[in-house]
């Protein structure tokens, strides 16, 4: 069993996917243990595949045995062995929030609705853990066309995101397929670490077709995780879809899309093709210094609390792609770090709008008054996630930002640097206008005196348990992942250490 | 080399509060065990500091390393001769401020007590954690809890007023902090590599050119805002808002000196005072301090609210202390260390008295004060004595901090910066004065005539009379034996040579 860990990890969600969809529809009460389990397994997996991948270092996983280039294999080293964990973990903690939520916002389709969430869980993990380029263009879209129906469930408005969504996340991949078709062309083979040899040992990198290839590759990706200016599709697909959704796809899509840009740049191309041949670190810096401005500033002018939270997103996949294009050693073991922070910080915001949404039934800031008193437990998870998105230690944003900086200043990159930060005040001022309204709110301005601690007036009040609970776990986690931060990282360093980053810049 | 000793005492100094937040919550319908809870945890937080300072004033430190959090950097925990002077000044007087607030809170029937319990506790463990932290890393974790421990104790009316009070308040302490002390430290860290460890000789020297060391100079002192030094100083009048009790302890002690302990941190212990002089680039916060105090004195003048005065009072200063440890030399900073001590007893009294004066009466404004001190007699003669100690006038110890400071300029060479400490001395006299003046001696010929007795006076209830008493004679015996806090920072200085 052991040995088969990583195969384990895609195909509980993906045969638990198809059980429900045979089961569910007549046995509705099934799809929720099923879904637990499936995801369970998966992380029990992960965490087993991580551990062996400290142990033993990298390992490859042979589908029927048969070897690359010809078979299909999995891969896993330091890097995608922590973003599966992080992925599984993510999707098994938004699963438990879904109890109550999917049942009421979706209640028609509850086992439609959770078919398409193991098989899009499935995608994503899949494009993790693959070492395969054109496999990857399958699985993007397997997780792509999921999502679609996914966030389609949600309100009135979510047709038209989730079409708008669809358009732009064909092109994307559309364009990741004709770099993979380029790569085929020139290498002759499809398999990751294939294709990195054979450029090496024909010598490609001078290549025009190589280039094209990675420019369409870079160019594709970009639009799946929603980099500035390429980001459209993505505020509205993750407001009016169902709040689910939202916690699964907000926190997940862009950070595996992040990934796949790193995986793309270290195992396919080398570092040596991306950073030094091609001399776009600083152009693309730029545009993530940019990317981070912009998203940040729509976000202040956001009045639904779920819109707000995507613009915050697109800031962050600023953040990553800024990090990876410094070409830093540090920079790149910012990114990776904040891959795994930012998608339980995303996680544990977008829970929180859930819970709001269920409550009150309403995404503006102002439905958040008063919340102090109403809802303790859900408004201290609440804080650990601003905190941390805004970088208050000892969070995990806290440490992913300081790793960031750092390597923005070694590099010297200053400019990027300064993005950071003002996107951590901007990001301040953001939930403390909310932490502002969720503690002042209902009660009414008059002088002192008057109150009494036991005072409620009507409102929402604490979540059910099933909601609570993934999100103080999310919140737990977060300040775990800070505190052993060093752990996180010196996995993370292991594996980048074998590029040489640093090195080739000086 | 003074030795080290390990131990976990400052560890638990810091935790107590912290940890007695769980009683103090839980007992939340229970006022008096609550208050309890609360007096406990601040008597042993005493004794803990206390146990450690026989250790500390023969010359050794005592350290202890908790998590190594990031590679190289760890949350670690050192007491020596400034951090044991500040843990003695914050947690003695939190049992002081603890009775007050009873007699505050209760007094005027303020609601969310035992919130604010909670978030008092939750602050000295942070300004504790400031004092006893090791490294600039350490500093800043703590310095960072303390501003957002602090927001609820300065909304606390959630009125409208407090809304814009803790809106400035944390606009200015995140801002300067996330935006100028992350990024220097972030730097230091980079180009040093190192522990950030503060020792006498700073650990900056070598690693970075005279323009960056100005730079991250700059930033350290304007980012830490708490310090108030100007333009950054808005958000401490704005802070008044909060019931007297935080004002008192938090923003004339422990906030407020947060701020200045970590510039004295950096000046001293990141780049060193050696340092510095063969750089020259200290003269220019000299300057900025330089104005800050004349500034925030002129300003305080024109304050009718009597907090706001003190407010602006406090301003000035703690701009003191900023520009004795910014003329470098040993005697100012000697005596910029001492100040904290100094004015700490001081300021306390005169905010207790502020706070004692709404409790009693409802009054807010100097000019309703007239006369009043026949009413209050003890307050006012507190009021009088905190007045006399924040102007550095005898019998109290603002003298012995004033006098060093002085001398110190006088060593520094700084001439030009005597004549400012001259000056704002006439402006403190000229602000603090007549308030106790006017309370005795009334303008109006009516109230003049009015014979005094004891017992027609009204005072607030005991447990607000009896803190201010007590520091008001604290700045009397200051005067008297200011030995030991000479011991401390000169332990410091020392070090230096």
């Amino acid at each position: 069993m052991i040995d088969q860990s990583p195969a384990i990890i895609l195909l509980a969600p993906f045969l638990l996917a198809i059980l429900l969809a045979l089961l569910g529809i007549k046995r509705e009460w099934l799809c929720f243990p099923l879904v637990i389990t499936g995801l369970a397994i998966s992380v029990a997996a992960s965490v087993i595949t991580l551990m062996r991948v400290i142990d033993e270092g990298t390992i490859q996983y042979f589908f029927g045995g048969w070897e690359p280039p010809f078979g299909i294999n999995l891969r896993v080293d330091g890097l995608n062995a922590l973003v599966a964990l992080a992925v599984s973990t993510v999707a098994l903690l938004t699963a438990i929030y879904s109890k109550r939520a999917v049942p009421a916002e979706t209640s028609d389709k509850v086992s439609q609705y959770y078919t398409l969430y193991l098989l899009s869980v499935t995608g994503l993990l899949g494009i993790v853990l693959t070492g395969d380029a054109f496999n990857l263009y399958v699985l993007i879209e397997i997780s792509a066309l999921t999502s679609y129906a996914l966030i389609g469930m949600g309100s009135k408005r979510a047709t038209l995101a989730a079409y708008k969504y669809l358009i732009m996340g064909t092109i994307g991949a559309s364009f990741y397929l004709l770099g993979v078709g380029y790569l085929y062309i020139k290498t002759g083979s499809l398999n990751m670490y294939d294709i990195q040899e054979q450029i090496v040992a024909n010598n490609l990198h001078g290549s025009p077709t190589i280039l094209v290839a990675f420019i369409l590759i870079m160019v594709g990706v970009w639009i799946k995780m929603a980099f500035f200016p390429l980001h459209a599709w993505l505020p509205n697909s993750y407001t009016f879809g169902p709040s689910t959704t939202s916690a699964l796809l907000g926190p997940l899509v862009t950070k595996v899309m992040i990934y796949v840009m790193i995986r793309m740049i270290l195992t396919v191309f080398s570092p040596e093709f991306a950073f030094d041949q091609l001399d776009w670190s600083n152009i693309v810096v730029w545009m993530s210094v940019i990317a981070i401005l912009a998203a940040s500033i729509s976000a202040l002018a956001q009045t639904s609390l779920q819109k707000m939270l995507a613009f915050l997103i697109i800031a962050e996949v600023g953040y990553m792609v800024g990090g990876v294009w410094l070409a830093d050693e540090m920079g790149m073991v910012g990114s990776i770090y904040h891959i795994i922070a930012d998608a339980f910080m995303t996680l544990c915001v977008f829970l929180f709008a859930g819970i709001i949404f269920t409550k009150t039934g309403r995404r503006d800031l102002s439905a958040m008054e008063g919340l102090f008193t109403k809802m303790p437990l859900t408004m201290v998870g609440f804080l650990v996630g601003a905190f941390s998105l805004i970088g208050i230690p000892p969070t995990a944003g806290f440490f992913s930002k300081w790793y960031l900086i750092q390597g923005g200043i070694s590099s010297g990159h200053y400019e990027y640097v300064a993005a950071l930060l003002i996107s951590s005040l901007i990001n301040a001022v953001l939930f403390f206008r909310i932490i502002e309204i969720a503690y002042f709110g209902a009660k009414p301005a008059e002088g002192h005196g008057h109150h009494h601690e036991e005072e409620h007036n009507g409102g929402p009040t604490e979540a059910s348990f099933s909601m609570l609970f993934p999100l103080l776990i999310t919140a737990a986690l977060l300040l775990g992942i800070g505190l052993y931060n060093q752990e996180v990282v010196a996995i993370i360093t292991d594996f980048v250490s074998q590029f040489n980053i640093g090195a080739i810049i000086l | 080399m003074p030795s080290s000793i390990t131990s976990f005492t400052p560890v638990l100094a810091s935790l107590v509060s912290l940890l007695a937040v769980l009683p103090i919550v839980l007992l939340g319908k229970k006022p008096n065990l609550r208050e309890g809870a609360t007096f406990l945890a601040a008597f042993i937080k005493f004794g803990l500091v206390v146990s450690m300072l026989p250790t500390i004033l023969a010359g050794s430190t005592i350290e202890f390393t908790v998590w190594e959090i990031v590679p190289n950097l760890a949350i670690a925990f050192r007491v020596d001769g400034l951090g044991m002077l500040f843990g003695l000044v914050a947690s003695s007087l939190w049992i002081v401020t603890s009775l007050y607030s009873i007699g505050y809170m209760r007094g005027l029937k303020e609601h969310s007590q035992t919130r604010f319990f909670t978030f008092f506790a939750i602050s000295l463990s942070a300004t504790i954690g400031v004092a006893f932290a090791a490294n600039l890393f350490t500093l800043y974790l703590f310095y960072e809890m303390l501003s957002l421990a602090t927001y609820p104790l300065v909304t606390h009316h959630q009125d409208k007023e407090a809304r814009t009070g803790g809106r400035t308040y944390l606009t200015y302490l995140l801002s300067t902090s996330i935006g100028f002390v992350l990024p220097a430290l972030i730097f230091v860290y980079v180009k040093t590599g190192s522990s950030m460890e503060f020792s006498s000789s700073g650990f900056l020297s070598g690693h970075i050119t005279a323009s960056e060391a100005l730079i991250l100079l700059l930033l350290f002192t304007f980012g830490f805002a708490k310090s108030g030094l100007m333009p950054f100083h808005s958000w401490l009048p704005g802070a008044m808002v909060a019931p007297t009790p935080v004002s008192a302890l938090l923003h004339a002690v422990a906030v407020v000196k947060v701020g200045v302990f970590c510039i004295l941190r950096v000046f001293t212990g990141v780049f060193g005072t050696d340092y510095l002089q063969d750089l020259d680039i200290a003269t220019v916060v000299a300057w900025i301090a330089a104005f800050t105090i004349v500034a925030s004195s002129l300003i305080a003048l024109t304050q009718d609210n009597l907090k706001r005065r003190l407010a602006f009072s406090t301003v000035g200063q703690l701009s003191y202390i900023i520009l004795g440890a910014a003329l470098l030399s040993d005697r100012a900073v000697t005596g910029s260390m001492t100040h904290i001590a100094m004015h700490a007893v001081g300021k306390i009294t005169l905010f207790m008295c502020a706070g004692a004066i709404f409790v009693a009466t409802g009054k807010k404004y100097i000019s309703q004060m007239d006369g009043l001190g026949r009413k209050m007699p003890i307050t006012f003669a507190a009021f009088s004595i905190g007045a006399l100690s924040v102007i550095g006038l005898p019998p109290t110890g603002g003298l012995i901090s004033k006098f060093y400071l002085v001398t110190g300029a006088m060593d520094a060479g700084q001439s030009a910066l005597l004549v400012i400490f001259l000056i704002s001395t006439i402006l403190n006299a000229a602000y603090l004065l007549p308030i106790g003046y006017r309370a005795f001696f009334p303008k109006d010929p009516q109230l003049a005539k009015q014979p005094f007795s004891w017992k027609t006076t009204e005072e607030a209830n005991w447990q607000c009379i009896t803190p201010l008493s007590i520091t008001a004679v604290l700045a009397i015996i200051l005067f008297i034996k200011p030995q030991f806090l000479l011991q401390l920072a000169g332990l410091m200085v020392g070090a230096n040579g």
